[in-house]
């Protein structure tokens, strides 16, 4: 039996914390509490540990371990104290997979219209999997998709079944 | 099926990521509007063969609504802007009258102070 | 090399591989054919000439072509799940123990009644049903209809789901050329040289297309090509693969076929490629067409092209003694090729009065008789040719010899492949020199920026011979023959086939236009032409000249019926994708999913979401299931899981003032630690959702939807904060499946919720009805809601959803002894039903005001403005006319049923009697052991006590009298437990 064509994998210890905020004015606040710089449009930034990334103009997503989530959700609403924005714990609302292995590209092609090949190394897409909202970006070895809890069993299914032995996408 | 180009993210999503949301730049008539004026706002549409503005959402995206200049005819499309102007920027004017120089604008007011560009923070 | 049939030719063959022979079967029989192989060839190997019949006469029929385009070799290929019928045989690759049958016949292929029809054809002409089956009227639907539904139809359906896999995939090309012809791939380099990505796809398992059977040293100018290709890092070449559509902003469809040959290779039989190309390059070829002469249907009347391709590619001879008959020089070609293999060539039937170009001299310096200025008279056999008849094309038919054969090579000239081009707009033009319509390209199909996102190149362009790819020298013009011979007879014109799968003929064209039928496309759905499975591949062009014709204009003046995708069929697997099965579609679990499962639920769905229905347990129905969950609710504690409910928050400065514009009520003056209840209207003024809103803090608000209306509030809201009110300074963020929700509801609520423990106070002062606390329960951070949507003290439960299950299973544990029940949407459904509270969907239907509802209560009056308000200011949305809800009470105990009208007096312009309400909510109520409805009735809470009348077919009338919608614990006592 052939190998599959990326190894698709649950990661379950990640915190998230979606922030809304005027992003010129409150940029470096945000970069600062985060402990991260502040991404370009479509783009995420990463320390290694933390990553931040650009989710719309006026909104962006802090992902980090799990255990520093509460004390990170702390820091950035106390940076953010006079200003108009919106700091909130989304970790318990995401669904989020690793694709690893050459062939992770041709897993997420058959389930997404982006052309993530032309993202950028330091991408964040936005779309669709299969009927699904999700987000991607590209980490060492592959990529990470996050998309919602309620629909993790379906993302886990379109995943595995579109990385299934034998099913690269180049020409036989 | 179309490609529209979010002015918020710079990308080009296809019909499958994004929500339409019919005719742009509606005026609303809320209380104290005429029954005629209410009528007009709620219900009249226009259908063009040609220039057409529209609203379209960027759902499996930024969640941003955009406008889009486009033919309804031929498909073209002028450009996308920001939805946070109540007209046409002169910009997307500019690219319409490129391509279809006896179309005119159907509205008097001045044209929006805000350019799209200066809300791409 | 008989074992693979007697057809086979003893060398040639450029796509087999004689050393691997493969068996199948064909109706049974088995035969023998080699890797390489169609299915078509193999037949034809075997001597298998007649592959099926006609739909509408049933006519014995063989292949006419080679390829996509055939019309008449459809087959059932498969069995159980696998079964696909009208599989063209041309284009299927023969598999080792292939099972095959023929369609459209019975009992057999060889003695099939329906050919009945076929000596009846006179009475069958065009518009045979729409004319016959008109009178007398009854007769329609008890004589006529069952025996058409009987045998319509071609070929069978499965019966057995498909156990095939299919895929789809996205790319986004630069240049997509679409046709591995000479043309196509020449376009392939060109585009690879300029440093584009490029994709070239071909329908076809090869390469090459028809030039190293065409041309002299074609496949050594195919392998210069390849080489270059193949060293080409930004060229992917896709062979087996279809496109099948063109559509708007470079939007292309493409089939690629993976296991389609190899079911038991597990992995997907076909992929279908959503691309996004920057241009196409249409390198779609030609199609040579068929010439209407008397008898050109009958098996071994071939395509010239095709009997040249099997003789060169497959090395089979589709006969021993060919005649060929053609309007143009390439058909000499086939002269040439059949010769060169060995078989007969007694005469070529020129159409033309003069043949002296190349090729037609080759022809006759190898002695082959060359017959200017003829024609075919006739086409002597039934199940195959025995003999040609032949007579002068300018004349009227009179035979003047007739020649021995079992094959006619026919060819009427060549039609560009235009589908691609034409799908999205790309526009033709007739050449009279050529006889066909090609490409214009001034006036392409274009894209998103205006410009033409397609090209032609090659013979889909025009230029048939593409001399400059192939060396091929220039050929005399093809003369344009559309009846053979001239002054055919009518008799003679029964004959004529134009669209060979639907038995459309000459006459039946010429007949629709002698009765009206001037529109090329009315033609099309009057006679069926062009309707088949085939869409008229080898027939459009001559039905529609012969339409011209007989409507005496030119053909640009009849103009194309519209080319339409797909190309070719797609199997509906291949269009579902990865869609189905447990992936169909997502479906929404909450955190206790799991547990819901195990303990028994029964599922329903709420958009995406499966919410418990009810939990049964042992035996028990799910009527009875709901009750029980009720008294439990009732007398005890029950637990709703309500975590699908949509949660969005809403924050900023001016969140108060634009909720009270989403709002129908006020929500800025809730006090933070309170809960509202509220309505959210369209700018139509009818209902959309509503929930309760609860106050977090000063500048924020967590306001709850109803569980299918989360994503469609939240668009709500975001709508009009970008698109109208974009200064007022308000975030919204949907958080629905951050947090589960447990309903804790009954007298014994807080007794349960206090057992877990935690830092939370839940009595009656620190948390009073329509409050809510945060805190902590049995360890969990908890922020708990005092609100209730069945009556009784209820306290909803919000955790982090990842804590979901592990309150859930608390709550069970502990409360064991007060017989802690599960209960599901159904119960709850009731219990607010009991309580006369409205839901969204059942007494909303998209027309209904909070005015109909009774709930002025939840309008602000204070307010100037809020969405749907002025809407609700119109007179028709104040007319006291309008349909209210009142309660419905059963007058003999039996429930009302769903949705049923009361009636009233009179009736209406159409006849029908009047009616002045409709049931929107029933149930059979445990609680109160009698049935309980809701309902809206015209100005109906005015009447109070007046009974109406619901007729029900086959049943007796249902009687309620209307009363208060409020049937248990008016005065809401229960809620404070």
């Amino acid at each position: 039996m052939a190998e599959a064509l990326a190894k698709i994998s649950q990661v379950q210890d990640w915190g998230m914390i979606q922030i809304r905020a005027d992003l010129t004015r409150a940029g470096d606040a945000i970069a600062g509490a985060a402990g991260v710089a502040l991404p370009g449009q479509g783009r995420i930034t990463t320390d290694g540990s933390r990553s931040l990334g650009w989710m719309s103009p006026d909104e962006l997503l802090l992902v980090l371990p799990r255990a520093e989530t509460a004390e990170a959700l702390a820091a950035l609403q106390d940076a953010l104290s006079t200003e108009h924005a919106l700091a909130l714990d989304v970790s318990d609302m995401r669904a989020v997979f690793r694709i690893q292995g050459a062939k992770a590209l041709d897993v997420l092609m058959k389930l997404c219209p982006a052309d993530l090949a032309a993202m950028p190394e330091d991408g964040l897409r936005r779309t669709r999997a299969a009927q699904v909202a999700c987000g991607i970006w590209r980490e060492p070895g592959g990529y990470v998709l996050i998309g919602f809890r309620s629909v993790t069993d379906y993302l886990r299914g379109i995943l595995t079944g579109a990385a299934a032995p034998g099913t690269q996408l180049s020409p036989r | 099926m179309l490609t529209l180009t979010c002015p918020y993210c710079g990308i080009a999503a296809e019909e499958t990521e994004l929500q339409p949301g019919g005719e742009a730049h509606l005026k609303r008539f809320g209380p104290g509007s005429t029954d005629e004026e209410f009528e007009a706002y709620l219900f009249a549409r226009k259908n063009p063969k040609g220039v057409h503005f529209e609203r379209w959402r960027h759902a499996y995206g930024c969640g941003k609504w955009f406008m889009a200049a486009r033919d309804t005819a031929t498909l073209q499309v002028f450009g996308t802007y920001s939805a946070q102007t109540p007209h046409p920027t002169p910009e997307i004017v500019a690219a319409i009258r490129a391509h279809r120089p006896d179309w005119q604008p159907d509205w008097t007011e001045a044209p929006a102070d805000t350019p799209a560009e200066s809300l791409n923070a | 090399m008989t074992e693979t049939g007697p057809f086979r030719l003893p060398r040639g063959g450029r796509l087999i591989d004689r050393a691997y022979q493969l068996p199948f079967r064909f109706d049974g029989r088995q035969m023998r054919g080699v890797a390489g192989d169609t299915l078509a060839s193999a037949l034809l190997a075997n001597g298998q000439l007649m592959m099926g019949r006609s739909f509408k006469y049933h006519r014995p029929r063989g292949p006419i072509a080679s390829g996509a385009e055939e019309p008449n070799a459809l087959l059932g290929l498969g069995q159980g799940g696998r079964f696909e019928p009208n599989q063209r045989a041309t284009t299927t690759p023969l598999v080792g123990g292939m099972a095959t049958t023929s369609q459209n016949c019975w009992p057999s292929l060889n003695a099939d009644i329906g050919a009945i029809n076929n000596w009846m054809y006179r009475f069958f002409p065009a518009g045979f049903y729409y004319k016959t089956f008109m009178h007398p009227r009854p007769f329609w639907k008890h004589v006529f209809e069952p025996i058409i539904r009987r045998s319509a139809g071609l070929g069978k359906a499965p019966t057995e789901a498909d156990p095939d896999k299919y895929e789809q995939a996205y790319a986004h090309v630069d240049v997509v050329v679409v046709g591995g012809g000479i043309a196509g791939l020449t376009a392939a380099r060109d585009a690879g040289r300029d440093g584009k990505s490029v994709w070239l796809v071909e329908q076809t398992p090869h390469l090459g297309g028809r030039t190293p059977t065409d041309h002299a040293d074609g496949q050594a100018r195919v392998d210069a090509l390849l080489a270059e290709l193949r060293g080409m890092a930004n060229v992917t070449l896709r062979r087996s693969t279809q496109a099948t559509g063109l559509y708007d902003h470079g939007y292309l469809l493409v089939r690629e076929s993976l296991a389609d040959h190899d079911p038991n290779a597990g992995i997907p039989r076909q992929r279908l490629w959503r691309i996004r190309a920057g241009h196409v390059i249409v390198a779609t070829g030609a199609l040579e067409r068929p010439l209407s002469f008397a008898g050109n249907d009958v098996p071994g009347v071939i395509l010239a092209s095709a009997v040249r391709d099997y003789i060169d590619l497959y090395g089979v001879a589709p006969g021993r003694r060919i005649v060929v008959v053609t309007n143009n020089d390439d058909a000499y070609r086939t002269a040439l090729a059949a010769l060169d293999a060995g078989l007969e060539v007694p005469v070529v039937i020129d159409a033309r009065s003069t043949a002296e170009g190349a090729l037609p001299a080759a022809v006759r310096a190898r002695g082959v008789r060359v017959l200017t200025g003829s024609a075919v008279a006739g086409i002597k056999g039934g199940h195959g040719v025995e003999a040609v008849k032949i007579c002068a094309h300018s004349g009227s038919g009179q035979v003047t010899e007739t020649v021995d054969a079992d094959c006619v090579a026919m060819s009427g000239g060549w039609s560009p492949v235009v589908h691609l081009w034409s799908h999205c707009g790309g526009k033709l033009n007739w050449s009279d020199a050529q006889s066909m319509f090609a490409p214009d390209p001034n006036r392409p199909p274009t894209g998103a920026d205006g410009k033409a996102m397609a090209s032609c190149v090659g013979a889909a362009a025009g230029d048939l011979l593409a001399a400059e790819l192939t060396g091929a020298q220039a050929e005399a013009a093809t003369m344009p023959v559309w009846v053979m011979p001239a002054h055919a007879t009518r008799k003679m014109k029964f004959k004529m086939w134009l669209d060979f799968q639907n038995d459309v003929k000459v006459s039946d064209v010429e007949l629709a236009a002698q009765e009206g039928y001037h529109s090329v496309e009315h033609t099309k759905r009057y006679t069926t032409l062009g309707m088949a499975t085939d869409q008229g591949k080898v027939s459009n062009i001559n039905g529609l000249a012969v339409l011209s014709n007989a409507l005496n204009q030119s053909i640009p003046a009849t103009g194309t019926t519209t080319f339409r995708p797909p190309y070719t069929p797609l199997t509906l697997g291949t269009i579902a994708g990865e869609a189905r099965g447990e992936i169909f579609q997502p479906l929404r679990k909450t955190p206790m999913h799991g547990w819901h499962e195990s303990h028994g639920a029964f599922f329903e769905p709420v958009g995406h979401w499966r919410r418990p229905y009810c939990y049964p347990k042992g035996g028990e129905s799910h009527g009875d299931a709901v009750a029980r969950e009720i008294r439990a609710v009732r007398a005890s504690v029950g637990t709703l899981d309500a975590s699908t409910l949509g949660k969005i928050i809403v924050k900023g400065p001016d969140a108060g003032k634009f909720l009270d514009m989403m709002y129908t009520g006020m929500m800025s003056t809730l006090p933070v630690g309170k809960c509202r209840y509220g309505l959210i209207c369209n700018e139509n003024g009818f209902l959309s959702d509503d929930g309760v809103a609860a106050r977090l803090s000063e500048d924020t608000w967590l306001v709850h939807t109803t569980t299918g209306g989360a994503d469609r509030m939240h668009g709500h809201f975001e709508d009009w904060l970008q698109c109208e009110w974009w200064d007022w300074k308000v975030y919204t963020a949907n958080v629905t499946e951050q947090w589960a929700q447990v309903a804790v509801v009954g007298p014994k609520a807080r007794v349960l919720l206090e057992r877990l423990g935690g830092k939370i106070d839940l009595s009656p002062e620190a948390l009073p009805f329509m409050g809510w606390i945060e805190g902590e329960i049995a360890g969990i951070p908890a922020r708990v809601y005092r609100i209730s949507f069945s009556g009784e003290l209820s306290f909803e439960v919000a955790v982090p959803a990842n804590r979901g299950l592990e309150l859930w299973e608390k709550l069970h544990e502990a409360g064991r002894d007060l017989n802690v029940t599960p209960y599901g949407t159904e119960a709850m459904h009731v219990m607010r039903a009991e309580k006369g509270f409205i839901m969204i969907g059942d007494e909303t239907d998209g027309t209904v005001i909070p005015q109909d509802l009774g709930m002025s209560w939840a309008i602000s009056k204070k307010k100037a403005d809020y969405i749907g308000k002025r809407a609700q200011e119109r007179s028709f949305m104040t007319d006291p006319g309008r349909w209210k809800l009142v309660g419905l009470e059963s007058l003999d105990g039996r429930v009302l049923p769903d949705g049923v009208y009361a009636v009233d007096q009179g009736v209406n312009a159409n006849g029908q009697r009047k009616t002045q309400g409709r049931v929107t909510s029933t149930y059979m109520s445990p609680t109160l052991n009698k049935p309980i409805a809701m309902g809206l009735v015209r100005h109906g809470p005015d009447r109070m006590g007046e009974v109406l009348e619901f007729p029900v077919a086959g049943q007796e009338s249902y009687k309620a009298r209307i009363v208060d919608p409020v049937f248990y614990d008016k005065e809401g006592s229960r809620a404070n437990g």
